[in-house]
């Protein structure tokens, strides 16, 4: 792999252009594999760098049934934060968090990565009670947020409305060091990475089956073939459903469609990240000057990627109450997602009944923040056979055990 | 938008008149069951890519619980039924057929 730099720009300007390589090779599927990941998506490519990099594994195929990263990874509103109330889920959100500030020298990619600072707006006085509860249960987790008051919201983000027609901001949780990073990037960085260590990403190629003996995956049976392997990891978050119908088990896990919006960019009106959980919206200003807004989940099961048109008008008035700035701006596009909701709000790392397939689902709304500290704990899950530190309190024995990590409360419904 | 119409009242109710209750048809384990079908019964969740079974209530009109048959990819309705059954009436089992040939009730499983 040749390296990105300053002076790979200036080489290459100078021969105009021709000397650019691909940033990861098409390959066709090998008869088998030490470690198939299915999924290409952030999580997936993680998972597969860290089995590389972190602990040596590098007979990996990672099989795509669309084109890598088009799924949450490319639909989701950016956001990096872990001011998680629980200590499990600010352990792994923390560890991803820190994973990000690296993750562009770690890479050679830029990811594009921007501290800007996160605000969760608290408007009513439960939730003041509730983000001054998390802030202190931060500080004893070692991740840095703080409590503030109405006042330093307003110097932090001028556009804000103070006192809301139905709410008022009281507050807000704030994490300097949570912020955003190009989504995109991070899904090519970590294909080029894992394609220069010699694993195989496999687009356009839909698992159809799993085909198991006596307890054990042997194989996936996909659009291009047969493809056996010793170790299965599923890492398909809205369609963890089906594969896991394929395997034979099921998930305590249901999809739902989550959207979000951008708007014609605009000149620099926002350097933070805005989410406001109790008139449900969040938004950040992309450096394109595009406004990236998310809203609410729909209230059924559904995988058909667009949303319903309800839940764009109760975001929108959410945001022209918080910013009336906002009313006059055209919105450019609308999308959607199959999220994968958990009961209690939290992600699956976990065995599963098949000894050796291993899955990695359930991060619902809000899993872009955490796929670099997600890889790194599932390649730990994969490459040892049992869920590491990070990784442990995240099984699926938690629910019939009653050992939830309750974050709907904590979190909302936005992540 | 989803538009189901409400058994008891009659009314195409569109999804802001409606409150979605989850699966239908579960089975219920209390007391006495064992833990893993007692997990089942709370946290399982079939989360079909097709035909799927609901639980909705007319939450802004008549207030009643009542039961779809939907498809969770083209969000079309096979139809509506009272929740006063445990499983699908044969009614709604012959129009899912006639729209989805070889599909079959609890499949999964």
């Amino acid at each position: 792999m040749k390296r990105y730099s300053t002076f790979a720009i200036a080489r290459e300007a100078l021969r105009h252009h021709t000397g650019w390589e691909r940033a990861w090779r098409k390959a066709t599927p090998k008869k088998k594999y030490d470690v198939v990941i299915v999924g290409a998506g952030g999580h997936g490519l993680a998972t597969a760098y860290y089995l590389g990099k972190n602990h040596g594994i590098r007979n990996v195929a990672i099989l795509e049934k669309g084109w890598l990263g088009g799924g949450n990874t490319g639909r989701n509103t950016t956001i990096i934060r872990s001011n998680y109330l629980q200590d499990p889920s600010a352990a792994i959100y923390e560890k991803a968090r820190s994973l990000y500030e690296t993750m562009s020298q770690d890479l050679n990619y830029n990811v594009m990565f921007s501290p800007r600072g996160l605000l969760m707006l608290a408007q009513t006085h439960h939730e003041v009670r509730g983000y001054e509860r998390t802030a202190h249960a931060n500080a004893l987790q070692g991740v840095d947020t703080q409590f503030i008051g109405p006042q330093k919201v307003k110097e932090l983000c001028p556009i804000i409305r103070l006192d809301g027609p139905r709410y008022p901001v009281l507050g807000a949780l704030y994490q300097a060091r949570g912020g955003t990073a190009r989504h995109d990037a991070v899904a090519w960085g970590y294909a080029r990475a894992c394609s220069d260590m010699g694993m195989d990403i496999i687009q356009q190629c839909e698992v159809t089956g799993v085909r198991s003996d006596g307890g054990k995956v042997r194989g996936v049976s996909t659009t291009l073939g047969e493809i056996d392997c010793d170790k299965l990891g599923i890492v398909v978050a809205g369609h963890s459903g089906v594969l896991a119908e394929m395997a034979g088990f099921r998930l305590p896990i249901e999809s739902v469609a989550l959207q979000a919006l951008v708007s014609e960019p605009i000149k620099p009106a926002m350097d933070v990240v805005i989410m406001a959980n109790t008139v449900h919206g969040y938004m950040s200003q992309s450096d394109k000057g595009e406004m990236v807004i998310g809203g609410g989940t729909d209230g059924y099961n559904n995988y058909t990627q667009r949303g319903s048109f309800q839940h764009i008008e109760e975001t929108v008035r959410s945001l022209i109450e918080t910013f009336p700035m906002l009313s006059r701006l055209k919105m450019l596009r609308q999308w959607g997602g199959i999220v994968d909701v958990t009961g209690d709000r939290s992600p699956i790392l976990s065995k599963t009944p098949l000894g050796n397939c291993f899955i990695n689902c359930g991060w619902g709304t809000g899993g872009f923040k955490a796929i670099p500290g997600s890889g790194w704990a599932t390649a730990e899950m994969i490459a040892q056979g049992e869920p590491g530190p990070l990784a442990a309190a995240f099984g699926l024995e938690r629910f019939r055990e009653g050992r939830f990590i309750d974050e709907s409360v904590a979190a909302g419904v936005a992540h | 938008m989803l538009i189901l119409t409400c058994p008891y009242c009659g009314v195409k109710a569109e999804e802001t008149e409606l409150h979605g209750g989850g699966e239908a048809h579960l089975t219920r384990f209390g007391p006495e069951s064992s833990d893993e079908a007692f997990e089942g019964y709370l946290f399982q969740r079939e989360n079909p890519k097709g035909v799927h079974f609901e639980r909705w209530r007319h939450a802004q009109g008549c207030g009643k619980w009542f039961h779809a048959a939907r498809c969770t990819v083209t969000l079309e309705v096979f139809g509506t039924y009272s929740a006063q059954t445990s499983e699908p009436p044969q009614n709604i089992r012959d129009a899912i057929s006639a729209k989805r040939p070889g599909w079959t009730w609890r499949s999964f499983a």
